[in-house]
């Protein structure tokens, strides 16, 4: 089995709280969930849309043919019902629209009579609960989980008028439901947390506060310093004060606001400060598609800060990924004294997804902090002393007596005084540049899906995990000889697995959600292969497995 | 008692205000008798910004502007650190000014000394936001033509808890000052008049040393019309002193855990801690 049901309307009209309240009773009967929103940049009206995938099996994309449409307002009927399964139904209130050939149920009108029209869309959850052969006994759980006792209840009463008013059409089984349900940008901060992040500052920008939002939820009870800057300026030299005084730090933003922190990003670099900033991309130049989805920042982050510097970029492939890669960083930022980007995007960031719960005990937190028995007696501390493999013991201010701590964002020399000199200026571009040769020995490899050996190699990187997957699997059924290769960390690039597949494939197809194929031509430059083909998209909308899977079809194979 | 501050020989010009200032600095920390490893300097850039080179305490010297924001963090990470900013007038009210802005709104628990000599002097000559209006400089070939931003009425403005004016060319009476800053609890504003001897030939010691006269014992810091008025006197007489002093909450107290903890920095870290936090997914 695999469903997938739609719900269209207007901004405002409580489309998230349905959908949300959806999702969560099909994860608790035991399905795998993935969501896909598409939202425009409003508050209220436009047309905006969730689609609700859930399957007995194991998904991970977003399917183009769906079984219900609820559609809040007519508009949405017009704009999905090409996307109707021949089979499927669309349930739309008869007070919208009494013409076309549809599902037509009174909503509003039992709304009205329990004496709330806002309910309305509870009844429709009822509906395709039983037209599953769902039960209802977990969504009214969720339903007192969410709203106050007298909300909750005419919810209650709402959602039995509308399994009352329907017919099941699927006997579905439930089954022992074992799984969270999570979206990237919450699985980031929870990674951030359990990596002991103690501070994270921000300034918010679609699509990344979510990443603000969860971590503000927990700041008392985690005990994280939350800051809503003034500015995106402010975020990133913040972090790396806190950085500085010895608790990890983190920031975030989209597209403009990263552009800002340029500047302090630089400055991570000469005062080898550790810290993770996270880049949840969406189309730009500028303001772009603001709610919308794109790979369009790989190599802006790569070149991200002015100067040559040691640094690491991360893409993260789904939420699982997201929430260990970003314990990850930080350890990474630590052991180096370097800053650790992780780029995300609109898509991962937004997307609901089911896994299996995250395992805590995975998480160790290695600081690589330096103390007074690393200083010679006597000695006056050095911050940036020199060291074979260019990393200086890192201590914190304050902790020790009679040692000072220094950093500089000029050129400076072992002790972090300011300094011109040319051999120190030398010495020290060397002492930065070391770091990334053990860096680059500790990168992983892009993670496999498909043929070990195939005949088509596809590399993608990020969030296109999920839907390449789909597509490479579908075909490898159909028999085609492919395989795919995406990579998480992305920056330095590690070219050992891509290196021995690519000798024995006969094709490299670059698949991204960008309009230069910007993977493609790290690959070229770092290791002199060129793609065959490239199957690219940069309409703001997500890749789905079945595109990609159909595009491979009709471009390459 | 601890040890001296350790100086360092500083690549300011012979005469320079900042000298003073540093004596200053030096002396007030010693006598507060706060030890070098509890003291941190968070600079941008400037002539005053290359402040922490020349004395021996923790130093971030960051970038142009940027002075505020790593010492706010640097406060909430570690409250036993005492704060201190430390750079020019460009720096902190032309670059800067939206941090210096929203830093007054926190009433974040650190010392902000404003070196403020009324012209860029790193950059060689060109007005900053103090310089006079009208007054040639060597970019503004015909005259500054914007007003001379007021920093003290801004702070008030604000709801600044401490603001104070300085004149290097009065050690005494400058260190009573930053002593008094640094011990307020909040955000404390401290703008200190200095020559640059080289750039500004109108705002010069004798030109300072003719008009700043100290508030009279009498006057009541925590009137805050006063204090507005007396902000904005900046012509033939310029006060010096705490024109305003009043506490109340910082920013650090609006953290529970902060308020009533220990400082973050000593926070224990364990992955297991968060592990509850998966209840909000299931």
């Amino acid at each position: 089995m695999d469903f997938t049901i739609l719900v269209g309307g207007a901004a405002g009209q409580g489309m998230d709280t349905f959908a949300n309240i959806l999702e969560k009773s099909l994860k608790r009967c035991g399905f795998n969930i993935f969501t896909h929103s598409d939202y425009m940049s409003r508050v209220r009206g436009g047309h905006n849309f969730m689609q609700i995938r859930f399957s007995d099996k194991a998904i991970s994309s977003y399917a183009e043919k769906v079984d219900i449409i609820f559609a809040l307002n007519e508009e949405t009927v017009d704009i999905h019902e090409d996307s109707l399964k021949e089979e499927g139904i669309i349930i739309l209130d008869e007070e919208v629209s009494k013409e076309k050939d549809l599902i037509h149920l009174p909503l509003t009108k039992t709304a009205k009579n329990l004496g709330n029209v806002r309910v309305s869309s509870t009844i429709g959850l009822g509906v395709i609960l039983k037209y599953f052969g769902l039960p209802k006994d977990q969504t009214e759980k969720i339903i007192k989980e969410i709203f106050n006792e007298k909300i909750a209840d005419i919810n209650i009463r709402a959602l039995e008028e509308g399994y009352n008013m329907a017919e099941t059409k699927h006997k579905l089984e439930t089954r022992e439901d074992r799984s969270i349900l999570i979206n990237g940008n919450q699985a980031v901060a929870l990674g951030a947390i359990a990596a002991g992040c103690r501070y994270y500052c921000g300034y918010p920008m679609t699509p990344s506060t979510g990443v603000l939002n969860y971590m503000s939820l927990k700041s008392e009870e985690m005990g994280i310093v939350i800051d809503q800057v003034e500015d995106e300026v402010a975020a990133l030299n913040m972090a790396l004060g806190a950085s500085y005084a010895g608790v990890r730090a983190m920031t975030g933003s989209s597209g403009g606001g990263i552009a800002l922190m340029a500047e302090a990003f630089s400055l991570a670099g000469i005062i080898e400060t550790p810290v993770v900033v996270i880049n949840v991309q969406r189309p730009g130049p500028a303001t772009g598609l603001p709610t919308r989805t794109e790979q369009g920042d790989l190599r802006f982050m790569i070149h991200l800060g002015h100067g040559e510097f040691p640094k690491m970029v991360i893409s993260l492939r789904n939420g699982e990924d997201a929430f260990y890669q970003t314990a990850r960083a930080f350890n990474l930022a630590e052991k180096y004294q370097i800053p650790v980007v992780l780029l995300s995007d609109q898509h991962l960031s937004e997307s609901m997804a089911t896994f299996e719960p995250f395992d805590f005990e995975k998480i160790s937190i290695d600081r690589y902090l330096a103390g007074e028995e690393d200083i010679r007696e006597g000695e006056r501390y050095k911050r940036y002393k020199y060291t074979e493999d260019g990393v200086s013991p890192r201590i914190i201010p304050g902790k020790i007596e009679d040692q000072v701590v220094l950093v500089d964002s000029d050129e400076h020399d072992e002790y972090g005084n300011i300094t011109e000199s040319a051999e120190v200026r030398t010495k020290m571009v060397d002492k930065r540049a070391r770091k990334l040769e053990n860096l680059k020995k500790e990168v992983e490899e892009p993670c496999l899906i498909g043929e070990e050996e195939p005949e088509h190699l596809v590399v993608a990187w990020g969030s296109l995990y999920g839907s390449v997957k789909e597509a490479v699997e579908r075909l490898n059924r159909e028999g085609v000889s492919i395989g795919a290769l995406v990579f998480g960390d992305i920056w330095p690039l590690p070219t050992e697995r891509l290196g021995e597949m690519h000798k024995k494939a006969k094709n490299l197809i670059s698949v991204e959600q960008n309009s230069t194929a910007q993977l493609d031509s790290l690959i070229r430059e770092e290791m002199l292969i060129k793609c065959d083909h490239k199957i690219l998209k940069y309409d703001g909308r997500a890749f789905s497995g079945e595109e990609i899977y159909k595009r491979l079809k009709e471009e390459v194979l | 008692m601890q040890k001296e501050y350790n100086l360092y020989e500083p690549s300011w010009c012979p005469g320079c205000g900042n000298y003073m200032i540093r004596t200053a600095l030096k002396q007030a920390l010693e006598e507060l008798e706060i030890p070098a490893h509890k003291a941190v300097i968070s600079s941008g850039i400037g002539q005053a910004a290359k402040i922490p080179h020349y004395i021996g305490v923790n130093g971030f010297n960051g970038l142009h502007g940027r002075a505020v924001p790593p010492a706010i963090a640097i406060k909430l990470s570690n409250k036993d650190l005492n704060v201190i900013v430390e750079s020019g007038d460009g720096d902190n009210y032309g670059e800067g000014g939206n941090h210096f802005m929203h830093a007054v709104r926190r009433n974040i628990d650190i010392a902000h000394f404003v070196h403020n000599n009324q012209i860029y002097g790193l950059t060689k000559g060109q007005g900053s936001p103090t310089t006079a209006e009208g007054q040639i400089t060597t970019l503004q070939f015909d005259g500054v033509k914007s007003e001379a931003l007021d920093p003290l009425a801004l702070s008030l403005t604000l709801g600044a808890g401490f603001v104070a004016r300085g004149f290097s060319g009065d050690i005494p009476h400058l260190v009573e000052l930053m002593k008094q800053a640094i011990s307020f609890r909040g955000y404390a504003h401290l703008d200190i008049l200095q020559p640059c001897v080289v750039w500004n030939k109108v705002n010069t010691f004798s030109w300072y040393k003719d008009r700043v006269y100290k508030l009279p014992d009498d006057y009541d810091n925590t009137n805050y019309e006063n204090a507005y008025k007396k902000s904005r006197e900046f012509g033939d007489k310029i006060p010096i002193g705490v024109l305003y002093k009043v506490e109340k909450p910082t920013y650090g107290d609006s953290f529970n855990f902060i308020k009533d903890g220990e400082p973050l920095v000593d926070s224990k870290l364990d992955p297991l801690d968060a592990k509850d936090l998966m209840n909000d997914f299931i």
